[in-house]
């Protein structure tokens, strides 16, 4: 959907990551196998229900997981090279520069008793080596560039609404000039306009310095507009991946068609919407075979016990027993 | 609209922030100014009326939504409640039974909840400080109901968790609970359902539009989503740097919007669907607004592509464009 960037490297390759929270004894597995590459340039999406794993694998990939988390397999690589992402201290050297994340709830994660511009500039010191000076300078563009005046750069957090500080944590994220930048609901916070706004910032980066976007959103509107890919994860499971245009077009899996079913659009007067009925699966004990099985309005006898696996299908991978693989002569058939 | 049915009226409400200079002000001994934050907005919300407050970042929605709950204190205007002033009221005896009738969803789940308390105790709080429990097993039952109503699904799940053992849309929906708990005449939603996906969303929709349809409940929904607002509210008032510049129907200020400002939302407003126009970016330009420095005038001229001369100079008041129909813009007439 964008100009064809520069480089197309491979920047990102998460395989088959799986997470488990210890919960009292108990333990929980946030996501299940996820498996993704990203390339230089690229905007993927990843979009799914409330505590369907969308924060833990992004904190995976940061090297944040929380202290009660582990991650059980896969492996995350970067530029071919496997991150520590296990260890904190390891990982140092790689946020920030390489990837930074902008946390969901950024706005309470400003520290209350610094100014504004002093924050911004303190990774701009550490990381690009700019005396204080050369880094305030910087904070106070990067304010500018998601649309605060750099003299509110005075305030202390607490004096900012809660939009400002959202876009504070954006400013914050861009200062080290980073090749990925994993955004959890980075706009959550923001009207149209200002969005528009940010979002456009995303897009000038993308073409002009190749960075890649990782877009955390449940906002259907934010994916088309900003993203090439999007992948939907349900029950800590990618379920299906695709480009925007197919996947909004032609949702394969009967999740996303629910979830696309359930966009409230005041064009044609669609009032209320419907929820999906059904709660999300409990993750202490997982139901058996497809996590969604008890919801889906096409499940069949095999869903119940039968895992299904993400599959390459003929445009884009998805994990439903409706869809069949694509077979070895399939794939040549296609790339003949 | 009759007085008598309001539940909340806002009159020439004003919220007046000290400015904190730069170190460069300071030096050079500039003025300090004041951040108008809320700079003089009527507004009033009736009994078992849903009404949506709009605008743009930083135009003022947290400040109004905190000077209704008693968080923040209104530098003027006045704050009245069944018709009753309780702009400066501040003794326990009157706060509390007002803190059983009024609650507020707030917008940060991250600050609102309490990191050392479990989603239990969260909830429990206002129950137990408000005294309106007689036992454990009623409270228990109140914390489930309300865990329940926000879809955290088997509440008993959730009791002994902490926070940060939740994920952000599971948090969000604690703030929620802990509201619902109380079961208030008026809540303040400060967008309660950000951080929610479409199908959850609808589910926590439902439960507000069923307390109002049922209780009677009256809801001020603060959000910065216009097609939300349209799906939620009776009416929808449009704040911008401070100020209502619009105010209507959800219908009228969707589809019929009248102030240049509403105009530009509406078409900034992407479609919904994946035919989405990424090259349809919205018009407006200009300087960015700041309520440090409100520009003088109509505080919208210098981004309107209307804008004419008495703009610059004059602030257009509110007038009558249509049936519960408000604008405030010297187009209007
Ligand atoms: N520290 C933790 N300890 C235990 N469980 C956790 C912890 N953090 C998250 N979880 C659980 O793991 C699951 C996935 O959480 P995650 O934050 O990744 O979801 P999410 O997709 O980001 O959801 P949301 O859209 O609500 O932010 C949820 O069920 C959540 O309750
Ligand atoms: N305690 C405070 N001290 C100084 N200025 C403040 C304070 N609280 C809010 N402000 C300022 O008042 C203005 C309005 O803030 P408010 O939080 O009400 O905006 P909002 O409409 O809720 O924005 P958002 O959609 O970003 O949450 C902003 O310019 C903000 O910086
Ligand atoms: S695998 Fe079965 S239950 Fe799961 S989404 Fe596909 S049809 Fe539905
Ligand atoms: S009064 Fe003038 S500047 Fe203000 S909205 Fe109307 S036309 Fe635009
Ligand atoms: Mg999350
Ligand atoms: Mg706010």
């Amino acid at each position: 959907m964008t100009e064809p960037s520069r480089s197309t490297a491979l920047l990102l390759n998460v395989d088959g990551l799986s997470v488990d929270y210890k919960l009292k004894g108990l333990s929980s597995r946030a996501i299940d196998g996820v498996s993704f590459a990203l390339r230089a340039g690229e905007a993927v999406a990843l979009v799914g229900e409330s505590g369907s794993g969308k924060t833990t694998t992004a904190m995976a990939i940061a090297g944040l997981l929380s202290p009660n988390a582990r991650v059980s397999e896969g492996e995350v690589r970067y530029r071919g090279e496997r991150l520590p992402i296990n260890d904190d201290v390891a990982m140092r050297p790689h946020r920030w520069s390489e990837t930074s994340v902008v946390f969901q709830g950024a706005m309470n994660a400003l520290n209350p008793v610094h100014r504004i511009t002093k924050q911004i500039a303190e990774p701009c010191i550490l990381r690009l080596g700019l005396s204080r000076s050369e880094a305030t300078v910087r904070a106070r563009e990067l304010l500018e560039l998601v649309g605060i005046p750099a003299d509110r750069g005075a305030a202390y957090p607490h004096e900012l609404s809660g939009g400002m500080r959202q876009r504070v944590m954006i400013a914050m994220a861009l200062a080290c000039r980073p090749s990925i930048v994993i955004g959890d609901e980075p706009t959550t916070a923001l009207d149209v306009i200002t969005q528009a706004q940010i979002l456009k910032l995303f897009g000038d980066l993308r073409s002009k310095l190749n960075l890649a976007l990782i877009l955390i959103t449940h906002d259907l509107s934010v994916v088309a507009e900003t993203c090439d890919r999007v992948m939907i994860m349900y029950a800590g499971r990618i379920v299906e991946d695709g480009t925007v245009a197919d996947v909004f077009a032609q949702p394969k899996h009967p999740y996303t068609q629910l979830l696309i079913e359930s966009i409230p659009n005041p064009a044609n007067g669609k009032r209320m919407i419907r929820p999906i009925p059904g709660d999300p699966p409990n993750l202490v004990n997982r139901p058996s075979g497809c996590a969604f099985h008890s919801r889906c309005p096409s499940a069949m006898t095999v869903c119940a016990t039968e895992v299904p696996s993400l599959d390459e299908v003929r445009r884009g991978r998805v994990a439903c027993h409706l869809h069949r693989p694509l077979t070895q002569e399939d794939k040549v058939a296609i790339h003949a | 609209m009759p007085d008598t049915a309001d539940i909340l009226r806002l009159e020439s409400l004003q919220v007046h922030f000290p400015i904190r200079g730069g170190f460069f002000d300071r030096v050079l001994g500039r003025p300090a100014g004041a951040v108008r934050a809320v700079d003089g907005i009527d507004l009033n919300v009736g009994q078992g009326e849903i009404v949506a407050l709009v605008g743009e970042s930083g135009s003022g929605k947290t400040t109004v939504g905190r000077v209704i709950t008693k968080l923040a204190q209104p530098t003027g205007g006045r704050l009245l409640f069944e018709g009753r002033d309780m702009t400066s009221e501040r003794g326990s005896s009157t706060l509390r039974p007002y803190r059983r009738r009024v609650q507020m969803i707030f917008q940060d789940a991250y600050q609102a909840l309490n990191p050392r308390h479990t989603v239990f105790d969260i909830v429990a709080e206002p129950l137990r400080s408000l005294r309106l429990v007689e036992n454990h097993s009623q409270l228990t039952e109140r914390v489930s109901e309300a865990l329940a109503a926000a879809g955290l699904n088997p509440s008993g799940d959730f009791f002994p968790r902490f926070p940060h053992e939740l994920s952000g849309g599971q948090r969000q929906r604690v703030v929620i609970a802990g509201a619902l708990a109380v079961k208030p005449e008026l809540i303040v939603a400060d967008e309660p359902v950000s951080m929610l996906d479409v199908s959850i969303r609808a589910q926590i929709l439902q439960v507000l539009v069923d307390l109002r349809d049922k209780h009677h409940m009256a809801l001020l929904f603060i959000t910065h989503d216009l097609p939300l607002a349209w799906l939620i509210a009776d009416r929808i008032a449009v704040l911008y740097l401070g100020r209502l510049v619009e105010i209507g129907t959800a219908d009228q200020i969707t589809f019929n919007p009248r102030h240049p400002y509403t105009v530009a939302l509406r078409n900034a407003t992407p479609q919904i669907r994946g035919d989405a126009d990424r090259s349809k970016l919205p018009a407006l330009q200009g300087e960015v607004p700041s309520a440090a420095r409100v520009p003088k005038g109509c505080r919208f001229h210098p981004r309107c592509p209307l804008a004419f001369d008495r703009c610059k100079e004059e602030e257009p008041p509110a007038l009558e464009v249509g049936p519960q129909h408000m604008s405030a813009c010297w187009l209007t007439k």
